[in-house]
């Protein structure tokens, strides 16, 4: 974004939240501040901020009758219900058309789903596509910019329904699963918690019994997948919301520091990674949380020689050994 | 949020308010003497001008016109409200629940905020949602390419782009002048295709061969995209075609799981580069880049014989590490 003044930027982002407020308060009636706060994705006491605005602004005759009515008192008042009741302000009950960035953005993204949808789905990705396209005709790009046909991995989707179904079902499933910082086929029995989705790949939340811990498997990583006939033993537990940070920290991680170069910014998009601290040439210093020194002397030997250890110093050792341990195989 | 951002916030919505509620265009003078009484005349024109814009970056379509038409001096202004508002776009709920799945394809933050708010607007009106019939994989859309925004803007808005571009195979990058036509995903990478004014010739560039940021060069709206311009079609022919790259590896006995896993062929108990362990012969294909990475990953494992120049690549790769890592040591003593 540009470097705007933020009281603009603040009023323009409060205007387009009140110009979707409205539509969808008139279009409901009476909904609690909580649920339209949660359904907007605004703070609760923003939305209030937003509904003293509201109030000041109406028809430009000058007469009380012409603003805006919100009731404050029902969400501010002690004997307050937490009920928004907003009036008089019909001209603004239809939402504002999808900007050209919005309108381009969404039909892009449904494009891409049709590619990973079932023949069945297809249709209905198709029908929702058609309506939104005839909607959104005005300065949208959407025909410039093509997702590709790709699908996503195809048989995945597979094996997350039956996943899926195994944790609704609250039975133990047994995984035969692929570690590849051990490069090692492993054989394990799992409480299934759910499918999540972070970084672009499906994990499956599970408690593993090998591990007596929670843990995330990559399904694209799941060799075999057995749904079994015993319940789960551990207690069932919704799958961890990776949204804000992929893997929570444990105890045991270290704080490495690299320095990677251009061909190696990638790793950024890829891990998560505590901090970014772009350099003057186009390298990148990054602070990543290592649990396993196997795993990232791994990540090292993929991006030789774009990546170093700036620290801890002893990385730099067991990098440098083993990538004079592979040269001489060579010799 | 401060009182003034509030004000200002009032000011902005009373604005479209009454441009949208009057059938007919709004003269200035009336617009300044109820919404900006207490502003100079200069301070009126700046203010009125900045308030105008932010509202058109919001979507809201404030159209000019002649108050009177015999006088072609007193611009009128007003916001018709068939524009203004969504079009009736009456969602199925089972539209409605692949529309909720759209939100969480995008691997950016911007656009993957711009769709969560096309779905709000969408489903303002209320549109019951029903997710539990759909048989979808879902895909995620990543564009970490610095310039992938440019691109995308400047295609929307027709807007022409400078840019330094390394091309495959050259060390340096050259300053090149694009009209673009559309950005578009091909076997994993995002290209933008348009008209190269220097060469007058039409030209597909990969966005991550985009030396730094690219830049606007232009007006929006300086050219047309050609009619039955097909912008996937054009990088498919433009762009290289992906290729399959085949390897012959040794692999330790017990290591390379996920190579001997889809390999093409697997040979046991063969004479490897040391005595350690038994050494197998396996040979692979992968389809796109990162084949010598993903070799590279298994260290002392794994032992490239074949194609030479894949040996060659990984030699070169191993070799170089020391010197990065000296040349880092010696540099940061200098400095």
């Amino acid at each position: 974004m540009s470097a705007r003044p933020p009281v603009q930027a603040a009023a323009k982002e409060q205007v387009a939240r009140l110009l979707t407020l409205v539509p969808f308060l008139h279009a409901r009636g009476q909904v609690r501040l909580e649920d339209a706060a949660r359904a907007l994705g605004v703070d609760p006491e923003q939305l209030v901020r937003d509904l003293k605005v509201l109030l000041m602004c109406g028809l430009p005759g000058g007469y009380p009758d012409d603003l805006i009515d919100v009731d404050l008192d029902a969400l501010e008042g002690e004997e307050g219900d937490g009920v928004i009741r907003v009036s008089n302000a019909d001209y603004l009950a239809r939402p504002l058309r999808l900007s050209p960035t919005e309108a381009t953005a969404i039909i892009v993204a449904l494009r891409a789903l049709r590619n990973g949808a079932g023949d069945d789905t297809r249709e209905v990705v198709d029908r929702a596509l058609s309506k939104l396209e005839a909607a959104a005709a005005e300065g949208s790009a959407a025909a410039q910019i093509d997702p590709g046909d790709e699908p996503p991995a195809p048989d995945l989707s597979r094996l997350e329904a039956r996943l899926r179904e195994a944790a609704e079902q609250r039975r133990q499933v047994h995984l035969s699963y692929y570690v590849p910082s051990r490069d090692e086929q492993s054989e394990r029995t799992v409480d299934p918690r759910g499918v999540v989705t972070a970084h672009g790949f499906a994990y499956l939340d599970a408690w593993c019994h090998s591990a007596e811990a929670p843990r995330l498997f990559r399904l694209d990583r799941i060799h075999e997948a057995e749904v079994l006939d015993r319940p789960i033993e551990t207690p069932p537990e919704a799958p961890r919301d990776l949204g804000d940070g992929l893997f929570s920290r444990s105890a045991d991680t270290t704080t490495v520091t690299l320095h990677l170069g251009p061909a190696a910014r990638w790793v950024v998009e890829y891990y998560p990674v505590e901090e970014v601290r772009p350099q003057d040439d186009g390298s990148l210093e990054v602070d990543l949380l290592v649990a396993d020194e196997r795993w990232l002397q791994r990540l090292l030997l993929r991006l030789a020689p774009h990546a170093r250890v700036v620290s801890p110093q002893e990385f730099t050792e067991s990098f440098l050994t083993a990538a004079r341990a592979t040269l001489s195989l060579y010799s | 949020m401060s009182g003034m951002a509030a004000r200002k916030s009032e000011r902005l919505l009373n604005l479209l308010i009454m441009l949208l509620v009057q059938r007919h265009y709004v003269s200035k003078e009336r617009i300044r003497a109820i919404l900006y009484p207490d502003s100079s005349h200069e301070g009126f024109e700046k203010m009125f001008e900045r308030d105008k814009e932010e509202l058109r970056s919001l979507g809201v379509p404030i159209e000019v016109g002649n108050m009177d038409p015999l006088f072609d001096d007193e611009p009128g202004y007003r916001i018709p409200p068939d524009r203004f508002a969504l079009p009736d776009v009456n969602l199925e709920a089972d539209e409605a629940a692949v529309i909720g799945l759209a939100t969480r394809v995008w691997g950016h933050a911007r656009l993957a905020e711009a769709t969560t708010e096309a779905v709000r607007k969408l489903t303002a009106l209320g549109v019951p949602l029903d997710v539990s019939a759909l048989d979808i994989a879902e895909p995620r859309l990543s564009a970490d390419e610095p310039s992938f925004d440019v691109f995308w803007e400047a295609t929307q808005e027709r807007c022409p782009v400078e840019f330094e571009y390394r091309r495959a195979g050259q060390a340096t990058a050259a300053t090149r002048h694009v009209q673009p036509w559309g950005v578009v995903r091909y076997s994993g990478r995002w290209y933008a295709v348009g008209l190269d004014t220097d060469r007058g010739e039409e030209r597909v560039f990969r966005l991550s061969r985009v030396q730094g940021t690219a830049r606007r060069a232009g007006k929006p709206g300086s050219y047309d995209v050609p009619p039955g311009t097909d912008v996937r079609a054009t990088a498919r022919r433009l762009a290289p075609a992906p290729v399959t790259e085949r390897a012959v590896v040794l692999v330790r006995a017990g290591a390379g799981l996920a190579l001997r896993r889809n390999a093409d062929a697997v040979e046991a108990g063969v004479p490897g580069p040391d005595d350690r362990t038994g050494w197998d012969r396996v040979t692979v294909s992968r389809s796109g880049p990162g084949l010598a990475d993903e070799l590279l990953g298994y260290g002392a494992d794994v032992v490239v014989e074949e194609p030479a120049e894949l040996r060659a690549r990984i030699i070169e790769r191993l070799a170089a590490v020391e010197g990065a890592v000296d040349g880092a040591v010696s540099g940061e003593e200098q400095g």
